[in-house]
């Protein structure tokens, strides 16, 4: 269990229903700053949707967020993302037709300035912060050792594999220069090899940039492997919050997973 | 298990196949062609592009032919701002013609003797373009949130209002538009010949395409790539969808607002029909044709597409078109070699047989001249069937066996797809062969001005069909 930290991120009571269905159900959740705080729960528990509610997708029907102490409820998700919160997809939503490093450039629109009239002058400016977007954008690639480098930079996204695309997800959402990154599920889909470098690069994204990391995954071994705190979602309600092997234990998780009969049996 | 360490096993996170890639792709001389020319300075790559356009009139001496250059330059003008909102930012923007009479509009009110006034173009065509631009800006508003077909049908309904005020209104004196519009005049020359005319369509060409290329090679350009690709992910990617929505029909309106007011004193009128539907299926083949997303793609759609719009006004070209194409599609399509020349032998023989029966048996249907004067048409004369009455003693057509055999044509198509063995299926494609030379002669010939578009629309289906992306655009791919 992390110590006491400053909260970047507070969810307050977050309610949120399509139709009939309540997705969200009076949610608490608290991210320390420097946190890796991991969310697991069976498929149709509300993590994705949690996670749409946070960037700005979906308004919450109550509730509130804190995002460094203000609130950003209401507020458009470029605005979100601006303030420092950046996230992937689980179902993998790249600029398929851009080249590799445009993927990435492109995520820092929100801390560039040089409109229409300085790009098309091509001002010193305008210059100096473009040779500095292909910088950021090598740069967070080379994270990933030699997969996303070289001649890779200028293939389309659409000609990676599905592993080196979760990697470019990441990128790209570093190069919005967030404080928060929220992964959705960035090992789904890998093999075993991958899906345990993907363990060790996600600790290493914390020491490296300094970010406070909120992850959903349903691998156990990357779970157990990152994890500060997990929170479990079920029906969109918390069921347990705590270190790995107190959750992993909790008979709520236990039957929220596996079904009644499971939890009676012991 | 540690990162990127480690003798033995495959080192993780280095990819053999990718590290050895640069060089597989030197050895490949097309790659390196490639290399070269994405690599190349891009004011060479300009100078190549409008240099063609600046020795075209070193070589032409019919006004007729520069007025065709001048109007090239235009539909370039055009195609260039409509690939900003359909090839970048990706909205299916069907009001876009709008906002080029928007501009030729604006250059009559500041420039003819019915506004009364006289402005500079030095200052006229700028103020135009930002007063164009800032009309796309407020076409945009209402229509930012919608999507795909919404757009379409509401900037469609913006186009139509457009034409119906400028039919009814008075300040634009409806339908009989606004005559006499002085010419260009800059810093008080006035550009009154077809080479200067000629020569501020080519300088306003350099000057927006290089404005669009910078434009694209920036922070603004992605982030309109990018919310193409994908929308909700550019705006949870720090990017302003809306407003970068807002930004493209504004950049695109202002550069349709530019041909406007170019337009307007090379025609010395502006007509509401000027800026109808024809028109902007006419642009947007052009940019479909040459690739949406390419500037030099739309320049050269735009100058091919006008180009063959021109030459197929005379019917002699067209008909070698026709049949070329035909024959063409004939030898692509079927395959053994020997079947498209059993058919098209047979397609002959099948002709002088008809022609012959139809001479012994009803001498009228045979004798009359085709509308053509290329000497293909004189050497079919004696092929396909041309009633004596194809024209009338005035000499309009009539073309009755014409519209005959287009019905027996398409009920022939129709039941040709129903065949399912391959021998009767080539049997059948004899007949309807000939039925559709039979159409062109006598119906289509007698009316280039219809039949160049659908010629050109036969052109536009079969590229798409073998080039989905146009000319010079990059493949996309939607899914994978």
């Amino acid at each position: 269990m992390a110590e006491e930290r400053a909260p970047l991120l507070e969810v307050q009571s977050l309610s949120l229903s399509f139709g009939g269905l309540r997705c969200l159900d009076r949610l608490d959740l608290t991210v320390g700053e420097g946190e890796i705080v991991s969310v697991i729960g069976p498929n149709g528990a509300g993590k994705t949707t949690l996670f749409n509610v946070i960037t700005g997708v979906y308004p919450p029907e109550e509730g509130e967020i804190l995002f460094e102490g203000e609130s950003i409820l209401g507020l458009d998700p470029h605005r979100i993302a601006r303030r420092g919160i950046a996230r992937t997809f689980q179902t993998l939503r790249l600029f398929l037709n851009m080249s590799v490093k445009e993927n990435v450039m492109s995520a820092a629109y929100g801390h560039t300035k040089a409109g229409v009239l300085r790009s098309v002058l091509r001002t010193p400016g305008m210059r100096r912060e473009e040779r500095e977007i292909e910088q950021l954008a090598e740069k967070r690639l080379a994270f990933f050792g030699d997969r996303l480098v070289g001649y890779r930079w200028r293939q389309p996204a659409f000609s990676l594999s599905y592993a080196n695309r979760r990697r470019l997800e990441i990128a790209r959402a570093t190069a919005a220069k967030p404080r928060l990154l929220l992964l959705d599920e960035p090992a789904a889909g890998m093999n075993p090899v991958e899906t345990h470098e993907m363990t060790e690069l996600i600790a290493r994204l914390r020491e490296d940039g300094g970010y406070t990391i909120l992850v959903i995954e349903h691998d156990m071994h990357v779970v157990e492997g990152i994890s500060d705190r997990v929170v479990a979602l079920d029906h969109g309600v918390k069921i347990a919050e705590g270190s790995f092997a107190e959750v992993a234990t909790d008979p709520r998780v236990i039957e929220a997973y596996l079904g009644t009969s499971a939890t009676e049996r012991k | 298990m540690t990162l990127g360490e480690g003798p033995e096993q495959p080192r993780i996170g280095v990819d053999e196949w990718v590290a050895s890639a640069e060089e597989r792709r030197a050895r490949s001389p097309l790659a390196r062609t490639q290399d070269a020319v994405d690599r190349a300075p891009a004011a060479l790559k300009l100078l190549a592009l409008a240099a063609p356009f600046a020795i075209f009139p070193l070589f032409i001496d019919s006004e007729y032919l520069m007025q065709v250059g001048i109007d090239t330059l235009i539909f370039v003008l055009l195609a260039l701002g409509l690939n900003v909102a359909v090839g970048w930012v990706g909205l299916l923007d069907l009001g876009y013609v709008a906002f080029f009479g928007i501009g030729a509009y604006l250059y009559a009110a500041v420039a003819s003797p019915y506004a009364g006034r006289y402005w500079d173009a030095a200052l006229a065509i700028p103020l135009i373009a930002v007063a164009v631009a800032v009309s796309g800006f407020l076409v945009g508003l209402p229509s930012r949130r919608l999507a795909g077909d919404y757009l379409a049908i509401v900037t469609l309904f913006f186009l139509q209002l457009w034409l119906v005020v400028l039919i009814n209104a008075s300040w634009s004196r409806g339908p009989n538009g606004i005559a006499d519009i002085y010419p260009l005049e800059f810093f008080g020359r006035q550009v009154t010949s077809l080479d200067g005319n000629y020569f501020v369509a080519l300088i306003a060409f350099v000057l927006i395409i290089s404005f669009l290329y910078l434009l694209n090679q920036s922070r603004t350009g992605r982030a309109w790539r990018a919310l193409r690709e994908d929308e909700l992910a550019a705006e949870l990617m720090t990017m302003p969808v809306n407003r970068l929505k807002l930004m493209g029909f504004a950049v695109g309106a202002g550069v349709a607002g530019v041909a406007g007011a170019i337009f307007a004193p090379v025609q010395g009128a502006v007509f509401p029909g000027n800026f109808d539907l024809i028109l902007l299926i006419t642009v947007y083949a052009m940019v479909v044709l040459g690739g949406a997303g390419s500037l030099v793609g739309v320049t050269v759609g735009a100058v091919v597409i006008n180009a063959s719009l021109e030459a197929l006004r005379d019917a002699s070209n067209a008909s070698w078109l026709f049949y070329g194409v035909i024959v063409v599609a004939l030898l692509a399509l079927l395959k053994p070699w020997w079947q498209p020349l059993a058919v098209l032998g047979a397609t002959v023989l099948f002709g002088f047989a008809v022609h012959e029966i139809a001479e012994q048996a009803r001498p009228s249907l045979v004798g009359g001249t085709s509308f053509g004067e290329a000497r293909i048409d004189e050497l079919l004369d004696s092929w396909v069937l041309l009633p004596v009455d194809i024209v009338t003693a005035d000499g309009l057509p009539t073309g009755w066996l014409g519209r005959v055999s287009y019905i027996a044509l398409i009920a022939a198509a129709l039941g040709l797809t129903l065949v399912r063995s391959r021998l009767w299926q080539l049997v059948g494609l004899v007949p309807v062969l000939y039925l559709a030379a039979c159409v062109w002669a006598n119906l289509l010939l007698a009316n280039p001005a219809v039949t160049r578009f659908v010629l050109m629309g036969a052109m536009l289906v079969a590229l798409m069909a073998y080039r989905p992306q146009g000319l010079f655009g990059k493949q996309r791919v939607e899914i994978v």
